[in-house]
């Protein structure tokens, strides 16, 4: 019994492949019976985003499962060669099937470290799996505890906190100056697809309108349309930039299109409210002299990818501590997996029922005053024979259920009914029963 | 005596208040490039000790007020040591409610700062008898203080506003320039400090120039430079006050302002005493 993953993302699969093996929502239930419907496959659960397709599989033996679930993969996919597609699949095992879970929904395996929708996307594939009755105890406890472990990693460090991306950096900085963005409006220049981006950044922090000045107006038409906007002639930007809290500048244009002076006669028409101008075009199309004019703060290109290049390198620096954690918590798993175990298990059960028998018969012997050898071997004969008829039956069960699909949810309940956590602790060595008590 | 003692322990907790917020402020700043308004250790200890040096002063006072009879502020020292105790609940409130932490690394070195002064004044309890006469007085202090208190959070977000907009400029993206507040903000607080500030100093005038008119048979008279400094100040934040709700003033404009007028209300303390 062990837990495996087969799968493929953005670093091992292009997208052509990525987007063959991705698995839409009406197809899910499907595809997850199909997964479990073989001998070999005990828990099944797939992860499905634009930028990764991983199996997760319970299974009875590592190598065989490992080789069922991927030849599942394979077979479900005719279309793509064999070769191709094994050569993007990695698969893991056990411990390293545990990491990679917990890294993934970190998001210390996603494409920008720290992003925050992967945890999301786990969370509904968690909950696709339930709703088709594909996971059982493992996979469940394996999945809560991912979730809870990306929590962790979220509160704990800061590895989601600084924006990483151009038009988000841009956001931030205009909370830095405005605080709220939702009574502040955008003037976009030109309406290229860097602007087009930013400025849905902008409409969703929940700034109140955007005006759009394009030299083609057909073009500002229909970015007015998508983003609600209020389309302007080209010309006419110098008069909005009055109206404006946040320029957006991103044209074709090889000369400055807005210098001091136009920017010093709105400041003066504005009340001096600052207006927070973001410069994106290559070459430049504001005149960087106009930093320099109070409440006016210009960020061009390079000034934005410096900010998100540094946010970056932080974000790495906090994925560090994030694998700590993940460490430390892969260790408190292996050691609840382990405890399924039937040995143990059975030895423990033993162990217990042992000890209350003696300490019963202490007890009485105790009252019973002077007892000669025979009656003492009475006693010891019928609280053992007691103990051993009651046992029997739920000790052999054990043994037989085991590898059957109840297997584990009979040891945890063995676990649970009886009390065992203590002694199975104990029996992995006292600085882990230690170490287990003091968590 | 017991008074001096803790307000002895008042200093002692209020340095250590400062020391810490400050080491909070120009803490590991390579380490915190993203760093948030969430505690860290420093700062706990900081609002910790800060805790304990306000209860020392507020018993300070409370003794002052039990052994003398009257409402702690006759004369200098008990005013600006009741000024250090108003800055510091007022930072409470703003820790407690707005969770911005920031703002104890300038609190607390102005509280210190104040008591420093305060504890070099002579501090007798001097004896005074309950009339209506120092009733008046009484509200005058009070009144005028809580303004001044007003402008001294005026001038402390001025300073925060222009830190934040040097940052801003020059494109320092750092630990300070994470944790101070959007320049609105800081800007829409320095307006309500002021707006505040200035019906409390008004009125702190009247009932100036009412306990004159009491004790000494005219509203202007005794110390003339004094009065005349007072409604310099009072012209200048009317003016302040003018030039936001009107002109459009703002921004840097007005945080330099605010700084103008608090030193101006510092001068007047200090002539004061």
């Amino acid at each position: 019994m062990n837990i495996v993953i087969v799968g493929l993302n953005h670093r091992t699969a292009s997208v052509e492949i990525r987007e063959r093996l991705s698995v839409p929502e009406n197809k899910m239930g499907e595809t997850l019976h199909q997964l479990t419907s073989g001998p070999m496959i005990e828990e099944g659960l797939i992860l499905s985003t634009c930028n990764r397709v991983e199996i997760f599989a319970v299974v009875k033996e590592t190598e065989k499962g490992l080789d069922a679930v991927k030849q599942f993969v394979i077979e479900s996919h005719p279309e793509i060669l064999p070769e191709t597609l094994e050569s993007a699949l990695y698969l893991y095992a056990s411990v390293d099937a545990l990491r990679h879970l917990y890294r993934v929904a970190s998001s210390l395996d996603s494409m920008i470290i720290g992003e925050p929708q992967i945890l999301g996307q786990i969370k509904d594939a968690f909950e696709y799996a339930i709703l088709h009755k594909t996971t059982g105890l493992i996979l469940t406890k394996a999945f809560k505890k991912a979730i809870s472990v990306a929590k962790r990693v979220r509160t704990e460090t800061r590895i989601s906190e600084s924006a990483v991306s151009i038009s988000y950096a841009a956001v931030e900085l205009a909370k830095k100056i405005f605080g709220r963005l939702d009574s502040k409006s955008v003037l976009l220049i030109g309406a290229g697809e860097m602007s087009e981006l930013a400025a849905q950044h902008f409409i969703s922090s929940g700034v109140e309108s955007i005006t759009i000045a394009n030299r083609s107006y057909d073009r500002a038409l229909e970015l007015a349309k998508t983003f609600n906007g209020v389309p302007v002639q080209f010309e006419d930007y110098p008069a909005e930039l009055v109206k404006a809290d946040i320029v957006l500048c991103s044209t074709g244009a090889s000369h400055y299109l807005i210098g001091s002076e136009e920017v010093t006669k709105a400041i003066g028409l504005r009340q001096n409210r600052p207006i927070f101008f973001i410069d994106i075009s290559v070459p430049r199309n504001i005149d960087p002299k106009i930093n320099e004019l109070d409440n006016i703060f210009l960020y061009d290109i390079d000034d934005l990818q410096m900010a998100v290049s540094s946010n970056l390198r932080s974000r790495e620096r906090e994925a560090l501590k994030a694998e700590e954690i993940i460490t430390e918590e892969i260790d408190r798993f292996t050691r609840w997996f382990k405890s399924l175990e039937a040995v143990p298990m059975i030895i423990a059960l033993r162990d217990r029922a042992e000890s209350i028998r003696q300490t019963e018969l202490d007890k009485v012997s105790g009252k019973m005053g002077n007892l000669n050898t025979t009656q003492k071997e009475v006693l010891e004969h019928l609280t053992a024979s007691i103990v051993n008829k009651l046992l029997h039956k739920p000790l052999t069960v054990l043994k037989e259920e085991v590898n059957s699909r109840n297997g584990n949810m009979m040891l945890e309940a063995t676990r649970k009914l009886f009390d065992l956590e203590g002694l199975l602790a104990r029996s992995e060595g006292p600085k882990k029963a230690e170490e287990k008590k003091a968590s | 005596m017991s008074n001096v003692l803790f307000f002895k322990a008042t200093l002692f907790f209020y340095f250590l208040g400062t020391a810490f917020f400050l080491v909070n402020l120009c803490r590991d700043h390579r380490r915190d490039q993203a760093a948030s308004t969430r505690l860290s250790l420093t700062q706990k200890i900081a609002v910790f000790v800060t805790i304990a040096g306000f209860i020392c002063h507020t018993i300070a006072l409370g003794i002052r007020l039990k052994e003398g009879g009257y409402i702690p502020l006759s004369n200098p020292h008990e005013a600006i040591s009741f000024f250090s105790w108003v800055i510091v609940l007022f930072f409470f409130w703003v820790e407690f409610k707005y969770h911005l932490y920031i703002l104890g690394s300038f609190i607390l070195p102005l509280a210190f700062l104040s008591l420093i002064s305060a504890s070099a004044l002579p501090s007798d309890i001097p004896q005074i008898n309950p009339t209506l006469i120092n009733t008046w007085l009484g509200i005058h202090t009070i009144l005028s203080i809580l303004g001044i208190v007003a402008f001294t959070l005026a001038f402390v977000v001025g300073i925060m506003y222009l830190l934040q907009d040097k940052f801003l400029k020059s494109k320092q993206l750092n630990t300070l320039y994470a944790r101070l507040p959007a320049l609105d903000l800081l800007d829409q607080w320095n307006k309500k400090a002021i707006l505040f500030g200035f019906p409390l100093l008004t009125l702190g005038i009247i009932s100036g120039a009412l306990w004159a008119q009491y004790a000494k048979g005219s509203f202007w008279g005794g110390n003339n430079s004094k009065q005349a400094l007072a409604l310099g100040i009072w012209f200048f934040y009317l003016l302040v006050l003018h030039g936001r709700i009107n002109i459009g003033w703002r921004a840097k404009k007005a945080a330099h302002l605010a700084i103008i007028g608090f030193i101006g209300v510092i001068f007047i303390f200090i002539t004061l005493a």
